[in-house]
Protein backbone atom coordinates (compact mmCIF):
# COMPACT_ATOMS: atom_id res chain seq x y z
CA UNK A 1 0.00 0.00 0.00
CA UNK A 2 1.62 3.22 -0.97
CA UNK A 3 1.62 6.16 1.23
CA UNK A 4 -0.32 8.82 -1.14
CA UNK A 5 1.28 11.87 0.13
CA UNK A 6 4.81 10.61 -0.13
CA UNK A 7 5.86 12.46 -3.39
CA UNK A 8 9.55 12.13 -2.33
CA UNK A 9 10.25 8.68 -4.25
CA UNK A 10 7.83 9.82 -7.25
CA UNK A 11 10.02 10.09 -10.39
CA UNK A 12 9.40 12.64 -13.11
CA UNK A 13 9.93 11.51 -17.18
CA UNK A 14 10.83 14.72 -18.72
CA UNK A 15 10.91 15.09 -22.39
CA UNK A 16 13.68 17.57 -23.21
CA UNK A 17 13.13 17.73 -26.77
CA UNK A 18 13.15 16.37 -29.68
CA UNK A 19 12.30 19.60 -30.97
CA UNK A 20 13.12 22.56 -27.97
CA UNK A 21 14.50 25.50 -28.82
CA UNK A 22 17.41 24.44 -26.30
CA UNK A 23 18.72 21.25 -27.55
CA UNK A 24 19.90 23.11 -30.52
CA UNK A 25 18.75 20.73 -33.04
CA UNK A 26 16.47 17.99 -33.37
CA UNK A 27 17.37 15.27 -31.01
CA UNK A 28 15.68 13.79 -27.93
CA UNK A 29 17.02 13.49 -23.92
CA UNK A 30 14.64 11.24 -21.65
CA UNK A 31 15.62 12.76 -18.35
CA UNK A 32 13.89 11.16 -15.01
CA UNK A 33 13.73 13.89 -12.30
CA UNK A 34 13.60 13.57 -9.35
CA UNK A 35 11.88 17.17 -8.20
CA UNK A 36 14.49 19.19 -10.41
CA UNK A 37 17.67 16.86 -9.44
CA UNK A 38 17.89 14.75 -12.64
CA UNK A 39 18.76 11.12 -11.60
CA UNK A 40 19.04 9.85 -15.18
CA UNK A 41 19.11 10.44 -18.96
CA UNK A 42 18.99 8.82 -22.20
CA UNK A 43 19.69 10.76 -25.06
CA UNK A 44 17.63 9.26 -28.25
CA UNK A 45 19.55 10.61 -31.66
CA UNK A 46 18.96 9.78 -35.18
CA UNK A 47 15.91 12.29 -35.90
CA UNK A 48 17.63 13.46 -39.23
CA UNK A 49 20.06 10.88 -39.90
CA UNK A 50 20.13 10.80 -44.03
CA UNK A 51 22.18 7.76 -44.73
CA UNK A 52 25.07 10.15 -45.55
CA UNK A 53 27.49 7.05 -45.50
CA UNK A 54 25.56 5.05 -47.81
CA UNK A 55 24.86 8.03 -50.37
CA UNK A 56 28.15 8.49 -50.49
CA UNK A 57 28.66 4.90 -52.00
CA UNK A 58 27.18 6.17 -55.20
CA UNK A 59 28.54 9.81 -55.71
CA UNK A 60 31.97 10.60 -57.41
CA UNK A 61 34.27 12.09 -55.42
CA UNK A 62 33.70 15.96 -55.87
CA UNK A 63 29.95 15.55 -55.53
CA UNK A 64 30.27 14.31 -51.59
CA UNK A 65 31.11 17.65 -51.17
CA UNK A 66 27.51 18.76 -50.93
CA UNK A 67 27.10 16.16 -48.08
CA UNK A 68 29.95 17.58 -46.05
CA UNK A 69 28.56 20.51 -45.70
CA UNK A 70 25.43 19.64 -44.20
CA UNK A 71 26.80 17.89 -41.07
CA UNK A 72 28.42 20.43 -39.65
CA UNK A 73 26.30 23.34 -40.95
CA UNK A 74 28.12 26.32 -38.71
CA UNK A 75 31.42 25.40 -39.91
CA UNK A 76 30.53 24.16 -43.57
CA UNK A 77 34.06 25.11 -44.68
CA UNK A 78 35.97 23.28 -42.99
CA UNK A 79 33.93 19.69 -43.52
CA UNK A 80 34.16 20.74 -47.37
CA UNK A 81 38.02 21.17 -47.30
CA UNK A 82 38.62 18.31 -44.86
CA UNK A 83 37.08 16.13 -47.53
CA UNK A 84 38.92 17.50 -50.47
CA UNK A 85 42.09 17.26 -48.44
CA UNK A 86 41.37 13.52 -47.87
CA UNK A 87 40.77 13.06 -52.10
CA UNK A 88 43.56 14.74 -52.20
CA UNK A 89 45.52 12.55 -50.25
CA UNK A 90 44.44 9.48 -51.82
CA UNK A 91 45.38 10.89 -55.20
CA UNK A 92 48.50 12.39 -54.61
CA UNK A 93 47.94 15.91 -55.57
CA UNK A 94 49.95 18.55 -53.96
CA UNK A 95 47.73 21.79 -53.70
CA UNK A 96 49.82 25.01 -54.29
CA UNK A 97 50.99 27.22 -51.46
CA UNK A 98 48.17 29.93 -52.25
CA UNK A 99 45.56 27.67 -52.15
CA UNK A 100 46.29 26.03 -49.13
CA UNK A 101 46.83 29.86 -47.15
CA UNK A 102 43.16 30.70 -49.07
CA UNK A 103 42.11 26.86 -47.07
CA UNK A 104 43.52 28.29 -43.70
CA UNK A 105 41.92 31.41 -44.17
CA UNK A 106 38.65 30.07 -44.69
CA UNK A 107 38.96 27.10 -42.20
CA UNK A 108 39.99 29.41 -39.21
CA UNK A 109 36.61 31.59 -40.30
CA UNK A 110 34.55 28.80 -40.12
CA UNK A 111 36.04 27.87 -36.82
CA UNK A 112 35.43 31.74 -35.22
CA UNK A 113 31.77 31.59 -36.57
CA UNK A 114 31.15 28.18 -35.50
CA UNK A 115 32.51 29.37 -32.13
CA UNK A 116 29.97 32.88 -32.28
CA UNK A 117 27.39 30.80 -32.55
CA UNK A 118 28.08 28.57 -29.64
CA UNK A 119 29.02 31.32 -27.24
CA UNK A 120 26.40 33.52 -27.98
CA UNK A 121 23.75 30.80 -27.72
CA UNK A 122 25.04 30.03 -24.42
CA UNK A 123 24.66 33.68 -23.66
CA UNK A 124 21.24 33.03 -24.82
CA UNK A 125 20.58 29.80 -22.52
CA UNK A 126 21.54 31.70 -19.44
CA UNK A 127 18.92 34.86 -20.36
CA UNK A 128 21.29 37.21 -21.67
CA UNK A 129 20.20 37.43 -25.48
CA UNK A 130 22.37 41.17 -26.44
CA UNK A 131 25.43 38.91 -26.76
CA UNK A 132 23.44 36.64 -29.08
CA UNK A 133 22.68 40.15 -31.26
CA UNK A 134 25.85 41.15 -31.07
CA UNK A 135 27.85 38.39 -32.52
CA UNK A 136 25.04 36.99 -34.68
CA UNK A 137 25.92 40.19 -36.89
CA UNK A 138 29.74 39.38 -37.24
CA UNK A 139 28.27 35.78 -38.27
CA UNK A 140 26.30 37.72 -41.37
CA UNK A 141 29.67 39.53 -42.37
CA UNK A 142 31.40 36.68 -42.17
CA UNK A 143 28.95 34.68 -44.36
CA UNK A 144 29.17 37.88 -46.93
CA UNK A 145 32.78 36.63 -47.16
CA UNK A 146 31.89 33.13 -48.22
CA UNK A 147 29.45 34.88 -50.58
CA UNK A 148 32.52 36.77 -52.81
CA UNK A 149 34.73 33.60 -51.84
CA UNK A 150 32.55 30.81 -52.84
CA UNK A 151 29.15 32.45 -54.22
CA UNK A 152 26.94 30.76 -51.37
CA UNK A 153 26.53 31.70 -47.53
CA UNK A 154 25.77 28.55 -45.28
CA UNK A 155 25.88 24.99 -47.78
CA UNK A 156 29.26 26.70 -49.17
CA UNK A 157 30.43 23.77 -51.17
CA UNK A 158 33.69 25.54 -50.79
CA UNK A 159 36.97 24.78 -52.77
CA UNK A 160 37.90 21.73 -55.46
CA UNK A 161 39.74 18.64 -55.37
CA UNK A 162 43.77 20.71 -56.21
CA UNK A 163 42.78 23.73 -54.73
CA UNK A 164 39.82 26.74 -54.41
CA UNK A 165 37.61 27.25 -57.51
CA UNK A 166 38.74 31.14 -57.63
CA UNK A 167 41.05 32.56 -56.58
CA UNK A 168 40.43 35.28 -53.45
CA UNK A 169 38.95 38.01 -55.60
CA UNK A 170 40.16 42.08 -54.20
CA UNK A 171 36.12 42.47 -52.87
CA UNK A 172 36.48 39.44 -50.49
CA UNK A 173 40.21 40.72 -49.54
CA UNK A 174 38.41 44.23 -48.49
CA UNK A 175 35.63 42.76 -46.94
CA UNK A 176 37.81 40.27 -44.97
CA UNK A 177 40.46 43.03 -43.77
CA UNK A 178 38.03 45.45 -42.69
CA UNK A 179 36.39 42.62 -41.18
CA UNK A 180 39.74 41.84 -39.26
CA UNK A 181 39.75 45.49 -38.16
CA UNK A 182 36.23 45.48 -36.99
CA UNK A 183 35.43 41.99 -35.46
CA UNK A 184 37.79 42.57 -32.52
CA UNK A 185 36.17 45.72 -31.04
CA UNK A 186 32.54 43.51 -30.94
CA UNK A 187 34.80 40.74 -29.47
CA UNK A 188 35.77 42.33 -26.55
CA UNK A 189 32.59 43.89 -25.94
CA UNK A 190 31.03 40.90 -25.72
CA UNK A 191 33.67 38.98 -23.42
CA UNK A 192 33.67 41.97 -21.15
CA UNK A 193 30.25 41.33 -21.12
CA UNK A 194 30.39 37.67 -20.07
CA UNK A 195 33.73 36.69 -18.63
CA UNK A 196 33.75 38.40 -15.44
CA UNK A 197 29.49 38.72 -15.24
CA UNK A 198 28.71 37.77 -11.87
CA UNK A 199 25.48 36.38 -12.81
CA UNK A 200 26.91 34.17 -15.97
CA UNK A 201 29.96 32.52 -13.93
CA UNK A 202 27.42 31.51 -11.01
CA UNK A 203 25.77 29.63 -13.99
CA UNK A 204 28.17 27.83 -15.69
CA UNK A 205 31.23 27.86 -13.39
CA UNK A 206 31.59 24.32 -11.84
CA UNK A 207 28.31 23.37 -13.47
CA UNK A 208 29.29 19.47 -15.87
CA UNK A 209 33.23 19.38 -15.45
CA UNK A 210 34.24 16.63 -16.57
CA UNK A 211 37.77 14.97 -15.97
CA UNK A 212 40.78 14.54 -18.61
CA UNK A 213 40.76 11.28 -17.99
CA UNK A 214 36.76 10.85 -18.80
CA UNK A 215 36.93 13.10 -22.01
CA UNK A 216 39.70 11.22 -23.47
CA UNK A 217 37.87 7.85 -22.96
CA UNK A 218 34.75 9.45 -24.36
CA UNK A 219 36.39 10.75 -27.17
CA UNK A 220 36.39 13.91 -26.65
CA UNK A 221 38.08 16.52 -29.06
CA UNK A 222 38.32 19.86 -30.20
CA UNK A 223 37.33 22.80 -27.49
CA UNK A 224 35.92 20.35 -25.05
CA UNK A 225 38.52 18.22 -24.52
CA UNK A 226 41.09 21.05 -23.98
CA UNK A 227 38.63 22.66 -21.66
CA UNK A 228 39.20 19.50 -19.94
CA UNK A 229 42.91 20.21 -19.64
CA UNK A 230 44.30 18.06 -22.53
CA UNK A 231 45.73 20.50 -25.27
CA UNK A 232 45.09 17.72 -28.35
CA UNK A 233 44.76 19.91 -31.24
CA UNK A 234 44.97 18.04 -34.69
CA UNK A 235 46.24 21.20 -36.30
CA UNK A 236 49.44 21.15 -34.39
CA UNK A 237 49.72 17.32 -33.97
CA UNK A 238 49.20 16.13 -37.44
CA UNK A 239 49.44 20.05 -39.79
CA UNK A 240 47.68 20.03 -42.94
CA UNK A 241 47.07 22.69 -44.88
CA UNK A 242 50.53 24.70 -43.79
CA UNK A 243 49.02 25.16 -40.46
CA UNK A 244 52.59 24.39 -39.46
CA UNK A 245 53.65 28.09 -40.77
CA UNK A 246 51.35 29.85 -38.35
CA UNK A 247 51.98 30.86 -35.01
CA UNK A 248 49.11 30.21 -32.90
CA UNK A 249 48.48 29.13 -28.99
CA UNK A 250 46.35 25.93 -28.24
CA UNK A 251 44.04 27.24 -24.97
CA UNK A 252 43.28 24.87 -22.52
CA UNK A 253 41.28 24.90 -19.44
CA UNK A 254 41.89 23.23 -16.13
CA UNK A 255 38.42 21.15 -14.64
CA UNK A 256 36.41 21.00 -18.09
CA UNK A 257 33.46 22.52 -16.55
CA UNK A 258 30.96 24.77 -18.99
CA UNK A 259 32.72 28.23 -18.00
CA UNK A 260 36.16 26.14 -19.15
CA UNK A 261 34.78 24.91 -22.41
CA UNK A 262 33.00 28.91 -22.48
CA UNK A 263 36.34 30.53 -22.27
CA UNK A 264 38.44 28.61 -24.27
CA UNK A 265 35.82 28.73 -27.25
CA UNK A 266 36.70 32.80 -27.02
CA UNK A 267 40.54 32.45 -26.99
CA UNK A 268 40.12 30.10 -29.74
CA UNK A 269 38.18 33.53 -31.36
CA UNK A 270 41.44 34.94 -31.01
CA UNK A 271 44.02 32.29 -32.23
CA UNK A 272 42.05 32.42 -35.06
CA UNK A 273 42.23 35.95 -35.73
CA UNK A 274 45.87 35.72 -35.54
CA UNK A 275 45.76 32.72 -38.12
CA UNK A 276 44.07 34.73 -40.60
CA UNK A 277 46.12 38.12 -40.32
CA UNK A 278 49.11 36.00 -40.44
CA UNK A 279 48.05 33.69 -43.65
CA UNK A 280 46.55 36.79 -44.76
CA UNK A 281 50.09 38.96 -44.35
CA UNK A 282 51.94 36.74 -46.11
CA UNK A 283 49.74 35.25 -48.68
CA UNK A 284 51.68 33.93 -51.53
CA UNK A 285 51.26 34.97 -55.26
CA UNK A 286 51.27 32.09 -57.64
CA UNK A 287 48.15 29.24 -58.81
CA UNK A 288 45.67 28.83 -56.51
CA UNK A 289 44.88 25.04 -57.32
CA UNK A 290 46.85 22.79 -58.31
CA UNK A 291 48.20 21.36 -62.26
CA UNK A 292 46.05 18.33 -61.18
CA UNK A 293 43.59 18.08 -64.93
CA UNK A 294 42.39 14.91 -64.38
CA UNK A 295 40.37 16.37 -61.19
CA UNK A 296 40.20 19.98 -61.36
CA UNK A 297 37.91 21.44 -63.98
CA UNK A 298 39.39 23.03 -66.28
CA UNK A 299 38.65 26.88 -66.72
CA UNK A 300 35.74 27.37 -69.19
CA UNK A 301 36.76 29.48 -71.92
CA UNK A 302 39.56 26.49 -72.68
CA UNK A 303 36.68 23.97 -72.62
CA UNK A 304 35.82 25.72 -75.59
CA UNK A 305 38.58 26.09 -77.82
CA UNK A 306 40.56 23.59 -76.45
CA UNK A 307 40.23 19.66 -77.18
CA UNK A 308 42.01 18.11 -74.02
CA UNK A 309 39.99 20.73 -71.97
CA UNK A 310 36.75 19.55 -73.63
CA UNK A 311 37.59 15.74 -72.36
CA UNK A 312 38.66 16.67 -69.01
CA UNK A 313 35.48 18.76 -68.50
CA UNK A 314 33.45 15.86 -69.62
CA UNK A 315 35.45 13.24 -67.47
CA UNK A 316 35.36 15.11 -64.09
CA UNK A 317 31.71 16.00 -65.13
CA UNK A 318 30.27 12.59 -65.64
CA UNK A 319 32.58 11.82 -62.39
CA UNK A 320 34.59 9.57 -64.20
CA UNK A 321 37.76 10.35 -62.18
CA UNK A 322 39.49 6.59 -61.72
CA UNK A 323 40.65 6.66 -58.05
CA UNK A 324 43.75 4.61 -57.25
CA UNK A 325 42.92 1.20 -54.98
CA UNK A 326 43.19 1.84 -51.47
CA UNK A 327 42.69 3.44 -48.23
CA UNK A 328 43.25 6.46 -46.33
CA UNK A 329 41.99 8.49 -43.53
CA UNK A 330 42.53 12.03 -43.01
CA UNK A 331 41.62 14.25 -40.02
CA UNK A 332 41.10 17.82 -39.85
CA UNK A 333 40.40 20.26 -36.38
CA UNK A 334 36.51 20.84 -37.22
CA UNK A 335 35.04 23.39 -34.96
CA UNK A 336 33.62 20.66 -32.31
CA UNK A 337 37.06 18.47 -32.54
CA UNK A 338 39.16 15.85 -34.79
CA UNK A 339 36.67 15.24 -37.89
CA UNK A 340 38.18 12.46 -39.72
CA UNK A 341 36.99 11.09 -42.89
CA UNK A 342 38.16 7.40 -43.18
CA UNK A 343 38.07 6.36 -47.41
CA UNK A 344 38.20 2.67 -48.58
CA UNK A 345 38.62 3.12 -52.47
CA UNK A 346 38.30 -0.19 -55.06
CA UNK A 347 39.46 2.24 -57.46
CA UNK A 348 35.90 2.72 -58.92
CA UNK A 349 34.48 6.07 -59.25
CA UNK A 350 33.26 5.95 -56.55
CA UNK A 351 33.79 5.40 -52.54
CA UNK A 352 33.81 2.08 -51.70
CA UNK A 353 33.44 3.02 -48.73
CA UNK A 354 33.32 6.34 -46.40
CA UNK A 355 32.95 6.96 -42.83
CA UNK A 356 33.29 10.26 -41.31
CA UNK A 357 34.35 10.65 -37.70
CA UNK A 358 32.06 13.06 -36.38
CA UNK A 359 32.78 14.97 -33.17
CA UNK A 360 29.66 15.30 -32.01
CA UNK A 361 28.70 11.70 -32.31
CA UNK A 362 31.20 10.10 -30.31
CA UNK A 363 30.98 12.79 -27.45
CA UNK A 364 27.69 13.26 -27.10
CA UNK A 365 26.73 10.32 -25.32
CA UNK A 366 29.31 11.93 -22.33
CA UNK A 367 26.07 13.99 -21.95
CA UNK A 368 24.11 12.38 -19.39
CA UNK A 369 27.24 11.58 -17.29
CA UNK A 370 27.42 15.34 -17.37
CA UNK A 371 24.21 15.99 -16.65
CA UNK A 372 22.94 13.60 -13.66
CA UNK A 373 23.28 15.21 -10.54
CA UNK A 374 22.50 18.86 -11.83
CA UNK A 375 19.23 20.64 -12.32
CA UNK A 376 17.75 21.12 -15.40
CA UNK A 377 18.59 25.02 -15.93
CA UNK A 378 22.04 23.37 -15.51
CA UNK A 379 21.69 20.57 -17.98
CA UNK A 380 20.52 23.10 -21.14
CA UNK A 381 23.57 25.24 -20.02
CA UNK A 382 26.12 22.18 -20.22
CA UNK A 383 24.13 20.58 -23.55
CA UNK A 384 24.87 24.32 -24.71
CA UNK A 385 28.13 24.75 -24.30
CA UNK A 386 29.11 21.08 -26.01
CA UNK A 387 28.10 22.57 -28.92
CA UNK A 388 26.02 19.18 -30.39
CA UNK A 389 25.19 20.22 -33.88
CA UNK A 390 22.26 17.80 -34.86
CA UNK A 391 23.73 17.44 -38.46
CA UNK A 392 26.85 15.96 -37.38
CA UNK A 393 25.12 13.90 -34.75
CA UNK A 394 23.27 12.12 -37.56
CA UNK A 395 25.07 12.33 -40.36
CA UNK B 1 50.24 12.25 -63.92
CA UNK B 2 47.58 9.57 -64.65
CA UNK B 3 45.82 8.35 -61.91
CA UNK B 4 47.85 4.97 -62.05
CA UNK B 5 51.01 6.81 -61.24
CA UNK B 6 49.24 8.46 -58.34
CA UNK B 7 48.58 5.15 -57.31
CA UNK B 8 52.26 4.10 -57.42
CA UNK B 9 53.63 7.55 -55.45
CA UNK B 10 52.40 7.78 -52.48
CA UNK B 11 53.42 4.07 -51.65
CA UNK B 12 56.95 4.69 -53.05
CA UNK B 13 59.43 4.14 -49.57
CA UNK B 14 61.07 7.35 -48.51
CA UNK B 15 64.43 6.58 -46.86
CA UNK B 16 64.65 8.25 -43.33
CA UNK B 17 60.89 9.01 -43.08
CA UNK B 18 60.19 9.66 -39.42
CA UNK B 19 56.55 8.21 -40.15
CA UNK B 20 58.29 4.74 -41.14
CA UNK B 21 60.47 4.77 -38.07
CA UNK B 22 57.44 5.16 -35.99
CA UNK B 23 55.36 2.84 -37.90
CA UNK B 24 58.50 0.25 -37.55
CA UNK B 25 58.69 0.83 -33.53
CA UNK B 26 55.08 0.07 -33.21
CA UNK B 27 54.90 -3.01 -35.07
CA UNK B 28 57.83 -4.55 -33.26
CA UNK B 29 56.20 -3.60 -30.08
CA UNK B 30 52.74 -5.84 -31.75
CA UNK B 31 55.22 -8.35 -32.74
CA UNK B 32 56.84 -8.61 -29.28
CA UNK B 33 53.40 -8.42 -27.52
CA UNK B 34 51.57 -10.41 -29.36
CA UNK B 35 53.83 -12.52 -31.52
CA UNK B 36 54.69 -12.11 -35.22
CA UNK B 37 51.58 -14.40 -36.70
CA UNK B 38 48.89 -12.52 -34.97
CA UNK B 39 48.93 -10.47 -37.91
CA UNK B 40 48.53 -10.65 -41.55
CA UNK B 41 48.41 -8.36 -44.23
CA UNK B 42 50.47 -5.36 -42.83
CA UNK B 43 50.65 -2.92 -44.86
CA UNK B 44 51.29 1.21 -44.16
CA UNK B 45 48.74 3.14 -46.77
CA UNK B 46 49.52 7.01 -46.50
CA UNK B 47 51.75 6.49 -43.94
CA UNK B 48 49.36 5.14 -41.44
CA UNK B 49 50.21 1.44 -40.18
CA UNK B 50 47.43 -1.29 -40.82
CA UNK B 51 47.31 -4.59 -39.52
CA UNK B 52 44.67 -7.58 -40.21
CA UNK B 53 44.05 -9.67 -37.00
CA UNK B 54 41.07 -11.66 -36.07
CA UNK B 55 38.25 -11.42 -33.38
CA UNK B 56 39.65 -13.80 -30.73
CA UNK B 57 42.25 -11.45 -30.39
CA UNK B 58 41.36 -8.41 -31.38
CA UNK B 59 39.68 -7.35 -27.34
CA UNK B 60 43.74 -8.54 -26.06
CA UNK B 61 45.12 -6.39 -28.46
CA UNK B 62 43.64 -3.07 -27.80
CA UNK B 63 43.52 -3.80 -24.12
CA UNK B 64 47.00 -4.82 -24.50
CA UNK B 65 47.86 -1.84 -26.98
CA UNK B 66 45.90 0.44 -23.71
CA UNK B 67 47.77 -0.74 -20.69
CA UNK B 68 51.07 -0.59 -22.70
CA UNK B 69 53.35 1.84 -20.67
CA UNK B 70 55.28 2.74 -23.50
CA UNK B 71 52.93 3.69 -26.40
CA UNK B 72 49.76 4.14 -24.24
CA UNK B 73 47.36 4.23 -26.78
CA UNK B 74 44.30 5.78 -24.98
CA UNK B 75 42.44 7.10 -27.31
CA UNK B 76 39.85 5.24 -29.95
CA UNK B 77 39.58 7.53 -32.59
CA UNK B 78 36.79 5.69 -34.59
CA UNK B 79 35.39 2.04 -35.53
CA UNK B 80 33.38 1.10 -38.59
CA UNK B 81 32.26 -1.95 -40.27
CA UNK B 82 32.78 -2.31 -43.75
CA UNK B 83 31.46 -5.17 -46.07
CA UNK B 84 32.83 -7.24 -48.94
CA UNK B 85 29.60 -9.55 -50.35
CA UNK B 86 32.50 -11.56 -52.22
CA UNK B 87 34.72 -12.34 -49.74
CA UNK B 88 33.73 -15.73 -48.73
CA UNK B 89 33.29 -16.18 -45.05
CA UNK B 90 35.09 -12.62 -44.52
CA UNK B 91 32.13 -10.36 -45.62
CA UNK B 92 31.68 -8.44 -42.86
CA UNK B 93 34.50 -6.63 -40.93
CA UNK B 94 35.34 -4.12 -38.30
CA UNK B 95 38.03 -0.94 -38.53
CA UNK B 96 39.51 0.12 -35.52
CA UNK B 97 41.27 3.11 -35.73
CA UNK B 98 43.67 4.18 -32.53
CA UNK B 99 45.69 7.04 -31.92
CA UNK B 100 48.75 7.12 -29.30
CA UNK B 101 48.41 11.18 -27.92
CA UNK B 102 51.70 10.99 -26.24
CA UNK B 103 53.89 9.72 -29.31
CA UNK B 104 51.41 11.12 -31.82
CA UNK B 105 51.27 7.29 -33.56
CA UNK B 106 48.15 6.59 -35.40
CA UNK B 107 47.07 2.55 -36.27
CA UNK B 108 44.35 1.21 -38.12
CA UNK B 109 44.02 -2.18 -37.12
CA UNK B 110 40.99 -4.27 -38.89
CA UNK B 111 39.22 -7.87 -38.30
CA UNK B 112 37.36 -9.87 -40.51
CA UNK B 113 34.57 -12.40 -40.09
CA UNK B 114 31.50 -14.34 -41.96
CA UNK B 115 28.00 -12.32 -42.36
CA UNK B 116 26.53 -15.72 -40.74
CA UNK B 117 28.00 -15.36 -37.57
CA UNK B 118 28.70 -11.83 -36.59
CA UNK B 119 29.90 -11.85 -33.50
CA UNK B 120 33.08 -9.70 -32.39
CA UNK B 121 33.52 -8.58 -28.61
CA UNK B 122 32.67 -5.22 -27.51
CA UNK B 123 34.95 -2.63 -26.54
CA UNK B 124 32.80 -0.53 -23.88
CA UNK B 125 34.69 -2.03 -21.07
CA UNK B 126 38.10 -0.39 -22.25
CA UNK B 127 36.78 2.97 -24.21
CA UNK B 128 33.88 4.74 -23.07
CA UNK B 129 33.16 6.09 -26.59
CA UNK B 130 32.72 2.84 -27.93
CA UNK B 131 29.13 2.43 -26.97
CA UNK B 132 28.22 4.12 -29.44
CA UNK B 133 30.19 3.60 -32.41
CA UNK B 134 29.02 -0.38 -31.81
CA UNK B 135 25.41 0.73 -31.71
CA UNK B 136 26.36 2.55 -35.28
CA UNK B 137 27.85 -0.93 -36.59
CA UNK B 138 25.58 -2.87 -35.14
CA UNK B 139 22.86 -0.69 -36.96
CA UNK B 140 24.41 -0.19 -40.38
CA UNK B 141 26.22 -3.87 -40.82
CA UNK B 142 24.18 -6.49 -38.26
CA UNK B 143 27.72 -6.98 -35.85
CA UNK B 144 26.71 -7.68 -32.80
CA UNK B 145 29.04 -7.01 -30.28
CA UNK B 146 29.26 -9.39 -27.34
CA UNK B 147 28.86 -7.90 -23.77
CA UNK B 148 27.34 -4.34 -24.94
CA UNK B 149 25.50 -2.92 -22.09
CA UNK B 150 22.72 -1.73 -24.87
CA UNK B 151 22.90 -2.88 -28.46
CA UNK B 152 20.52 -1.62 -29.92
CA UNK B 153 19.99 0.87 -33.15
CA UNK B 154 20.99 4.39 -32.91
CA UNK B 155 19.97 6.18 -36.35
CA UNK B 156 17.43 4.20 -37.62
CA UNK B 157 13.93 2.95 -36.56
CA UNK B 158 13.82 0.67 -34.39
CA UNK B 159 11.86 -1.55 -36.04
CA UNK B 160 13.68 -1.62 -39.63
CA UNK B 161 14.67 -5.59 -40.13
CA UNK B 162 17.43 -4.88 -41.90
CA UNK B 163 21.16 -3.75 -41.93
CA UNK B 164 21.02 -0.96 -44.69
CA UNK B 165 24.81 -0.34 -45.38
CA UNK B 166 25.14 -4.28 -46.44
CA UNK B 167 25.98 -3.89 -50.20
CA UNK B 168 23.12 -6.05 -50.91
CA UNK B 169 21.07 -3.11 -50.40
CA UNK B 170 21.22 -0.62 -53.37
CA UNK B 171 20.44 3.41 -52.37
CA UNK B 172 17.62 3.60 -54.74
CA UNK B 173 14.54 0.94 -55.03
CA UNK B 174 15.08 -1.62 -57.20
CA UNK B 175 11.81 -1.96 -58.37
CA UNK B 176 11.88 1.23 -60.14
CA UNK B 177 12.32 1.29 -63.81
CA UNK B 178 12.16 4.62 -64.70
CA UNK B 179 15.77 5.49 -63.73
CA UNK B 180 18.81 3.52 -65.00
CA UNK B 181 21.97 3.01 -63.65
CA UNK B 182 23.82 3.38 -66.73
CA UNK B 183 25.77 6.51 -65.92
CA UNK B 184 25.54 7.28 -62.45
CA UNK B 185 26.87 5.54 -59.54
CA UNK B 186 29.13 2.34 -59.31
Amino acid sequence: MPILNDFSQELTTLNLGPTHPATHGIFQNILQMDGERIVSGVPTIGYIHRAFEKLAERKPFYQITTLTDRMNYCSSPINNLGWHMTVEKMLGVTVPKRAQYIRVIMMELARITDHLICNSILGVDTGAFTGFLYLFQEREKVYEIYEEVCGARLTTNMGRVGGMERDLSPVAIDKLRAWLKSFPVVMKEFESMFNRNRIFMDRVVNVGPISAEKALSYGFTGPNLRAAGVDYDVRVMNPYSSYEDFEFDIPVGTNGDTYDRFIVRNEEIWQSLRIINQALDRLPDGPYHADAPHYYLPDKPDVYKNMEALIYHFKIVMGEIDAPVGEVYHAVEGGNGELGFYLVSDGGRTPYRLHFRRPCFIYYQAYPEMAVGTTLSDAIVILSSMNVIAGELDA
Amino acid sequence: MTPQDAAVAPEAPVAEDPIKAQNSQVLALLTRLFGADTFTDVHEPYGLLTATTTRERIHEIIAGLQQDQELKFHFLTTMCGINYPENPSQELGMIYHLHSLTKNIRLRLKIFFPVADPVVPTLTDLYNTANWMEREAYDFYGVIFTGHPNLIRILNVEDMDYFPMRKQYPVEDGTREDKTDLFFGR
